[in-house]
């Protein structure tokens, strides 16, 4: 008793420290990150870089038509994947919950999840960019709807599961047919769940590089036209960041503190919509 | 055998009003195992029958042929006859979305849709049934009314329905219920989740109900079955033991199982 008691003491003690030392380090790494992209990217935003198109090299200019078009591609993006998704999880969920197939759906689409964004790309290339013969803007969205939707699929899919039982039955005991039941009683339970991951979906396809370099490209100019070369924030920055030129690389700073900024914003607001839910 | 030979014994003496609900050979199982075993009863209208027995005795199971809400699951089957007014509702043409209008079901947690009271109440009206604004209105206020949940949610009919009370979610279940004009009202232990006032009401409210429905409740208590029901059903391991009026199955139950369940011996 005498000796035990004072060494556990002693042990827990040393965890304590431990556990706080390694949650201090992987906390300090992204308080680096921010810093650094605040410190260099604050430096480099004005009007400027939401009114310009991305200049020449050595000349001023801004990020308006990168940012556009980014947002252009994330819409179309969202706009394919998220009806997929949901559809998809849909079925998995509530139709097809105790089917063979929806183990096997499950299965796939949890490799698709975590599949390297780069092997999208070059899928995508091969799929549209190379029959047409030139890139898109329309092929980039492309290749970042096949990765919104697997992760819509999974979210739509574990928050219809976390909708208890008891209440579709609830609904089938009064006489609605299964799918009136999904749609105004299993969706209307979990829709802040199922918004939280396609908020997410965004915040994962606004910072992709990978998947636009061959499909989406880039253009120094304003383009609205979806048959041709779009210009997009994270490829943008690829490109600037790596030149020699100190406007660009200003540039590039300004733009990765703009994505960060979205992103946190939307995971911000993810998390406010599904603590709302906890809360009732 | 020594089934055969009580299902004899079980079939009612003194209950002759006309049966609404008539259970023949009734067998049902969970993928290969058999959860009630030969079942067969009559339930008469506009009366309540209370199912009891320990858990796992099948009374539950019992209850959800009888709207098939079982169908929601793959492997539960029930094989035998289920006749509603005549007609038997496990047959394969019979459509299962009338059926459930007709035989409406409360369950044992409150179960009210995410949505406003209002709309809890009109989801199930308007489903089947156009009716003006004014026309609604009536009926969500009847329904509520008739559930003794009017005077406590007139005025925040908009209000989640989720932010009822416990007993006052279940009695909105039931509004909701009554609301689509059904004939049958299965309870599925409708007050055990429940504190004993919130109980209390649900119990006067099953009283006030039977006049104009056919009733059925399954419950643990066996006190409540006592004071709610007509007759009530006994079963044991999936066998219909005893069915008679209650206050015999309570008093004077022929079998001996029946007796040393309603006596406190065992469940």
């Amino acid at each position: 008793m005498s000796t035990i008691y004072p060494r556990r003491k002693a042990t827990n003690g040393i965890m304590m420290v431990l556990c706080g030392v390694a949650a201090v380090i992987g906390l300090a790494w992204l308080a680096l990150i921010l810093g650094a992209l605040l410190y260099k990217g604050l430096a480099g935003i004005n009007l400027a870089v939401f009114t310009q198109m991305t200049p020449p090299p050595g000349e001023a200019g801004g990020l308006l038509n990168a940012i556009a078009g980014s947002l252009v591609i994330t819409i179309i993006a969202v706009v394919i994947g998220t009806p997929i998704g949901i559809l998809a999880g849909t079925y998995m969920a509530e139709y097809g919950r105790f089917s063979k197939l929806t183990t096997v759906v499950r299965f796939i689409n949890d490799i698709l999840l975590s599949a390297p964004s780069i092997v999208v790309g070059l899928f995508v290339y091969e799929l549209v960019v190379r029959p047409m013969g030139h890139f898109s803007a329309f092929a980039g969205a492309f290749a970042l709807a096949i990765l919104v939707i697997p992760v819509v699929v999974r979210t739509t899919e574990d928050m219809l599961n976390l909708v208890p039982n008891a209440l579709r039955e609830a609904g089938t005991a009064i006489g609605a047919p299964r799918w009136i039941v999904i749609r105004s009683v299993a969706y209307r339970a979990a829709l802040s769940g199922i918004v939280t991951g396609i908020l997410l979906s965004i915040a994962r396809i606004s910072g992709e590089t990978a998947p636009l370099l061959f499909t989406a490209l880039n253009n120094q100019f304003w383009s609205s036209n979806l048959n041709a070369p779009m210009a997009s924030l994270p490829v943008t920055i690829f490109q600037f960041a790596l030149s020699p030129y100190e406007e660009w690389q200003q540039l590039a700073w300004t733009g990765a503190l703009l994505i960060t900024l979205t992103v946190l914003a939307l995971s911000i607001l993810a998390r406010s919509l599904t603590g709302r839910r906890e809360d009732r | 055998m020594n089934n055969m030979v009580s299902l004899d014994k079980v079939a009612p003496q003194n209950i002759s009003d006309k049966a609404k609900i008539e259970i023949k050979n009734l067998n049902f199982y969970y993928g290969e195992s058999k959860a009630l075993k030969n079942i067969s009863l009559q339930l008469p209208e506009r009366s309540v029958t209370a199912f009891i027995g320990p858990s796992g005795c099948g009374k539950s199971t019992l209850l959800r042929v009888l709207n098939r809400i079982y169908e929601l699951y793959p492997k539960q089957r029930a094989e035998g006859e289920v006749l509603v007014d005549g007609k038997n509702i496990l047959d394969r043409s019979q459509d299962l979305n009338l059926l459930r209008t007709k035989v409406g079901m409360v369950f044992q947690k409150p179960t009210p849709f995410p949505m406003s009271i209002y709309d809890n109440i009109s989801f199930g009206i308007k489903l089947y049934e156009n009716l003006s604004k004014s026309e609604m209105d009536e009926r969500v206020e009847a329904a509520l009314r008739r559930a003794a949940l009017w005077n406590e949610v007139k005025d925040k009919l908009n209000a989640s329905g989720l932010s009822l009370s416990g007993g006052q979610q279940q009695r909105l279940c039931i509004a909701r219920t009554v609301a689509v004009k059904p004939e049958i009202i299965l309870l599925d232990e409708p007050a055990s989740a429940l504190d004993p006032l919130s109980t209390a009401k649900i119990e006067e409210l099953i009283d006030e109900l039977r006049a104009d429905y056919t009733i059925v409740i399954v419950t643990h208590n066996m006190q409540q079955a006592a004071r709610v029901s007509r007759q009530t059903a006994f079963m044991y391991l999936g066998e219909l033991v005893e069915f008679d009026e209650t206050a015999k199955i309570f008093t004077s139950p022929q079998e001996k199982r029946t007796q040393d369940y309603v006596t406190g011996r065992f469940g």
